[in-house]
């Protein structure tokens, strides 16, 4: 089994190529409308809310609570051959409603996983220029 | 251009097969002329094909060309998936109307099993554009995001997994009914709880019978339709809504699908009710989506519809026959034109053993989570 094998490569683009100096800094950023503060995700070059184009990253707290999730039994990708069953998650951020981000929940036994706990983002390098916001449990 | 209408005269289609060792463009050029030689109309006559695609398919001018046509007045090839199976009829039915074309096909071909797989992943993935913040988290087939929802859809509805199993097991028995559906041996309770898990909460018999083939409908003026071997078919209403820009994790209520959306309108501009139709021929690529949408559309209230099959009111004497032919989960997965067979097949009574008795009304889905429409289909 090739262990060495990297997942899916973010190809970054000039309107994400923030949010992955900021994982790599360790820092959580997500674009946010300097105009009206409405922050948006997926990143986007026009502010859903007031239709400005006055968006810049901005740091949010981490924290999140586990709105739905998913635990994958089968690999569809070689790097996940020996990562299976992993918990695949949406988590929704407390700066905003409904401010959702797709995510990894880790250091969570599947059976303590409940909608609505209480995560916060913890950083891993998970390949060469590659550092994934993964959520763990508050406290954990 | 006038107020003449369109309808529904033929339909035809492939066998449905696990690896069909075909082309797309020779299914869809026997799909498209079944449905001619079902309404007793010669190719001639077609001057519009549609048809929807992930870029898996054949296009409409080369299943013309195929067909000895010279050209085609309405070309139209969507670039979709399943979510755009009810929209591609509804295309065809306005150009018609419209007067933009006098005959058209609408079909869908796919190798859907032996060529791109939605379910799996096929070489390296690129993860650009909006993939790019789920697929380096193993965010890599569509089924994952369905099974969030239906995740979801438990949490705030206490919904379990026997209820996704009663829709398993209510759609393989109809399946066996069905000459035409791949899996036809009845399941239990016991079989859907002891098979493997693929993305919990749903196993394998909650997943679409990935599977090659094509189906076609074709489309005519109802002056026209006069002088065909079939009774037409009419659609009465067709809604549709493509939300949250097609993201499903951006889909603020995961515990509803988009036909929250279109159900009311549906019913508004038909002037009908869930309670009025004989016949639902349920979009159901897993079985979260017959539930959810079931419940969308109001044939019950949210949290309602395992409870709903259980009961037998999903089937034969109870309150809507859903999916008589198997749906996309035991019949094939044709991306949902194979439901429109079905509906219209039945519409004009011709569904042999599994013939839902005075169909007149069927209701049409097609998609999942944020993205999907609808329409009815009725007797003319």
């Amino acid at each position: 089994m090739d262990t060495s094998v990297a997942p899916p490569l973010p190809v970054a683009n000039p309107l994400t190529e923030f949010f992955w100096e900021g994982t790599r800094a360790h820092k959580l950023l997500i674009l946010r409308c300097q105009s009206c503060g409405h922050f948006v995700h997926y990143p986007r070059p026009v502010c859903e809310r007031c239709l400005s184009e006055d968006l810049a990253p901005e740091e949010v707290s981490g924290n999140a609570t586990l709105y739905s999730y998913t635990i994958t039994m089968k690999p569809w990708h070689p790097f996940w051959v020996d990562k299976v069953p992993y918990v695949l998650a949406s988590v929704e951020l407390p700066e905003q409603p409904d401010l959702k981000m797709l995510t990894n929940i880790v250091e969570c036994e599947h059976d303590a996983l409940e909608i609505g706990m209480p995560v916060e983002v913890t950083f891993r390098q998970v390949a060469a220029e590659l550092t994934l916001p993964f959520f763990k449990p508050v406290g954990s | 251009m006038g107020s003449r209408s369109a309808v529904i005269v033929g339909i035809g289609r492939t066998a449905y097969r696990r690896g069909s060792g075909r082309t797309t463009l020779g299914m869809a050029t026997e799909a498209c002329r079944a449905a001619l030689d079902d309404a007793g109309m010669p190719v001639s006559e077609v001057d519009g094909i549609v048809c929807f695609s992930t870029g898996d398919s054949v296009i409409p001018i080369l299943v013309g060309y195929a067909l000895g046509l010279d050209g085609l007045a309405y070309p139209l090839e969507i670039k979709g998936g399943g979510n755009y199976a009810s929209i591609v009829v509804a295309q065809a039915v306005a150009a018609v109307e419209a007067g933009m074309c006098e005959t058209a096909l609408v079909y869908r071909s796919l190798n859907s099993l032996s060529g791109h797989r939605y379910g799996r992943v096929d070489g390296a993935l690129v993860a650009e554009g909006h993939i790019q913040y789920g697929a380096p988290h193993g965010y890599l087939v569509p089924g994952q995001w369905f099974a969030m929802m239906a995740r979801r859809h438990m949490h705030d509805y206490g919904s379990t997994y026997e209820d996704l199993g009663h829709v398993a097991i209510q759609t393989r028995a109809h399946a066996a009914n069905n000459p035409h559906a791949i899996l036809r041996t009845p399941i239990t309770m016991d079989d859907y709880l002891d098979s493997r898990w693929i993305y919990d909460p749903f196993r394998i018999y909650d997943c679409a019978l990935e599977a090659d083939g094509a189906a076609a409908v074709l489309v005519t003026t109802a002056e026209r339709a006069r002088d065909l071997k079939q009774p037409a078919v009419r659609m009465l209403g067709h809604a549709a809504w493509l939300g949250a820009g097609g993201l499903p994790d951006q889909w603020p209520d995961m515990s509803a699908l988009y036909s929250a959306n279109v159900g009311p309108r549906l019913w508004d501009m038909t002037g009908l009710t869930p309670g009025d139709m004989d016949l639902a021929c349920l979009y159901d690529c897993f079985t979260y989506t017959t539930l959810a949408t079931l419940e969308d559309y109001g044939f019950c209230g949210k949290g309602e519809a395992g409870r709903f099959f259980a009961d037998g009111r999903a089937t034969y004497g109870g309150d809507v026959v859903v999916n008589p032919h198997g749906g996309l989960l035991s019949e094939a997965y044709i991306h949902g034109m194979n439901h429109h067979f079905e509906a219209v097949l039945q519409l004009r009574g011709q569904a042999g053993e599994r013939q839902v008795k005075d169909a007149a009304l069927c209701l049409v889905s097609a998609g999942t989570g944020p993205y999907g429409g609808a329409l009815v289909y009725g007797r003319d």
